[in-house]
């Protein structure tokens, strides 16, 4: 098997250098890389210690997720709650989202795979556990053996795991215990009148509870586990599915709570609701959110526990980077076909290296470009979003046709930022384009000003642009940060001139659909 | 007196093998049976047979 995702191509299709400042071989580092020597700053407003943890935690750092894979292994299939959103019947390899698994693993087996795909991908540096159903249901008893396993198998690598918090509080302990650093908790509210329309039933010292004592449980014991959490150190995530009409105001408040008791980060999803789930949601024709109502929850909530955007919502059996999943590599049956694996952790610490050495003048450049716009543009502008297409490193690096996501970039006075991302069918596939799919990716992108690619056709550039979104190849394999600050500095003055028209009032689609394994 | 599995609509989830207090649950051949003989209904342990509470899929019922 070939190393799919391999450096080069982290380095924009394999057309660019390394970044001259590439660390020297590890042996050549005499013990302590340089890197880890306190070379590269987190940012101004993060402690120090929590930057260490998080920083090569693709879900838990945006910056990270541009280089960090994640893996997430199938050994949880119990749940101990049903949700409304939830229907694990359904399993289709072509879908993703959370609770959707197309084998799963035994700890042994999962074990032996996360071995398989650490000498495959260099970049990872997470294995979590998010089910399918509850990581900590049945005991937690596949979680903490797979833990247990692995922290002496390959212990570079950092645990992390998700549950709902009914059963937290009863396994605080543990999770410290096995050094697990990053615990995600779902917390969809905190009102129990909300929380009935959202879970039909939990189950709880030995008994099925429905309704508002269902729910008033839940919430009790999410708050109290996300307590006991913080008070340890432990790094919590609080992931919240948006739901139109049922708790997208309440979502503010959740922000609000948890952020009291020492939430880290604040992750509010889209629902995904198809009548072909199955879920009692999408059968009932509960709605999704549109990418900009998405958005004005986000912002809302901005300023209270800090806000993740670049999360995927991937299965509980994803792996490889965020936009991707390379799960398909990694059967059961072509693992076993593998024999033996040795742990061998040197192509991840070189990797890390170069990350960490690349990252210090990466805060740095990004600093000045936003200086520049700062004086050069004013505040009277009002920011745009970009879209972006990139395969990872922080660099405008694919192809428009290829692309299978676009991550979305606010620009402005105040400086660029990832906001979200926005999922599409690619639109090359075997060298021509297809019309229909292009309309997808327009309506999936219809609130920017603006799309970078590393390249681009003539036909799709003049629909983009009579849709007025500008088509932009000139920054290919720069940085996107930079290049978005750029392009605005121009933008604004185009603005001033008349030359280009605001898209302020825009709204776009967010697709739930299928992301699938299969790389262009 | 005791419960079975509707093997067409488990989910193979196993929440219900971790809850029996009997012992009575095990995987055989890809998916869960209840061995009868095991089978108490928790009668005298539970207010309700643990199986059919915590099940996902609705499908461990009266056999």
């Amino acid at each position: 098997m070939s190393n799919v995702i391999s450096l080069d191509s982290i380095f924009g299709l394999g057309e660019l250098a390394p970044p001259a400042a590439m660390p020297a071989a590890p042996e050549a580092a005499s013990g302590c890389s340089s890197s880890s020597c306190g070379s590269s700053d987190g940012p101004a407003d993060m402690d120090p210690a929590v930057w260490e943890k998080v920083k090569n935690h693709p879900c838990y750092s945006e910056e990270a997720h541009h280089y960090f894979a994640r893996m997430h292994v199938a050994v949880a299939p119990a749940c101990n709650i049903q949700c409304n959103y939830c229907n694990r019947k359904y399993d289709c390899s072509n879908e993703s989202r959370p609770g959707v698994v197309s084998e799963k693993l035994t700890p042994d087996q999962a074990i032996k795979k996360i071995l398989a795909v650490a000498q495959e991908i260099p970049q990872l540096s997470v294995i979590g556990i998010a089910g399918p159903g509850d990581s900590l249901a049945a005991n937690g008893r596949n979680t903490f053996a797979t833990f247990e396993m692995l922290q002496k198998k390959a212990p570079d690598l950092k645990l992390c795991l998700s549950t709902n918090g009914l059963a937290l509080p009863d396994h605080v302990d543990t999770i410290a215990q096995y050094n697990i650093d990053h615990v995600t908790i779902t917390i969809n509210m905190v009102d129990p009148e909300v929380g009935a329309q959202i879970y039909p039933w939990i189950f709880y010292k030995h008994k099925r509870w429905t309704g508002l004592d269902a729910a008033k449980i839940l919430h009790e014991q999410q708050m109290l586990g996300l307590e006991m959490l913080t008070s340890r150190g432990i790094l919590v995530k609080v992931n919240s599915v948006m739901i139109p009409g049922v708790n997208d105001d309440h979502l503010l408040e959740v922000n609000k709570a948890v952020k009291s008791r020492g939430a880290f980060l604040h992750n509010i999803m889209p629902l995904i609701s198809d009548p072909a789930h199955g879920t009692y949601f999408g059968l009932n024709g509960q709605r999704g959110p549109t990418a900009q109502e998405l958005k004005v929850v986000q912002d809302a909530c901005e300023g209270g526990a800090k806000l993740m955007r670049h999360c995927r919502q991937c299965r509980a059996d994803a792996v490889g980077l965020l936009g991707e999943d390379r799960g398909e590599e990694f059967t059961a049956e072509k693992i076993e076909a593998m024999g033996a694996i040795d742990y061998d952790d040197e192509a991840r610490r070189s990797y890390r290296e170069h990350v960490e050495a690349e990252r210090a003048g990466r805060h740095a450049s990004k600093a000045a470009a936003q200086a520049d716009v700062r004086d050069s543009v004013g505040t009277a502008v009002d920011p745009i979003l970009i879209a972006v297409a990139t395969k990872g490193g922080e660099r405008i690096n694919e192809h428009f046709g290829h692309a299978k996501e676009f991550q979305i970039y606010e620009v402005g006075p105040n400086g660029a930022k990832f906001v979200g991302h926005r999922r599409v069918d690619q639109y090359c596939e075997g060298g021509s384009g297809d019309v229909d799919t292009l309309d997808g990716v327009l309506a999936a992108i219809n609130d920017c000003t603006a799309v970078f690619v590393a390249k681009i056709g003539g036909c799709p550039s003049k629909s983009l642009a009579d849709a007025g979104i500008e088509p932009v190849d000139r920054f290919a394999f720069d940085y996107i940060e930079e290049s978005a600050l750029a392009y605005f500095k121009d933008y604004a003055e185009r603005l001033g001139q008349g030359a280009v028209q605001s898209r302020a009032g825009q709204d776009a689609v967010i697709r739930t659909g299928a992301l699938t394994a299969r790389r262009a | 007196m005791a419960y079975k599995i509707k093997s067409a609509e488990c989910t193979v989830c196993g929440a219900c093998e971790a809850e029996c207090p009997n012992v009575a649950i095990s995987l055989k051949k890809g998916t869960y049976v209840i061995d009868p003989a095991k089978c108490t209904e928790c009668q005298g342990q539970f207010d309700s047979p643990q199986c059919a509470a915590v099940c996902p899929a609705d499908c461990c019922v009266p056999a």
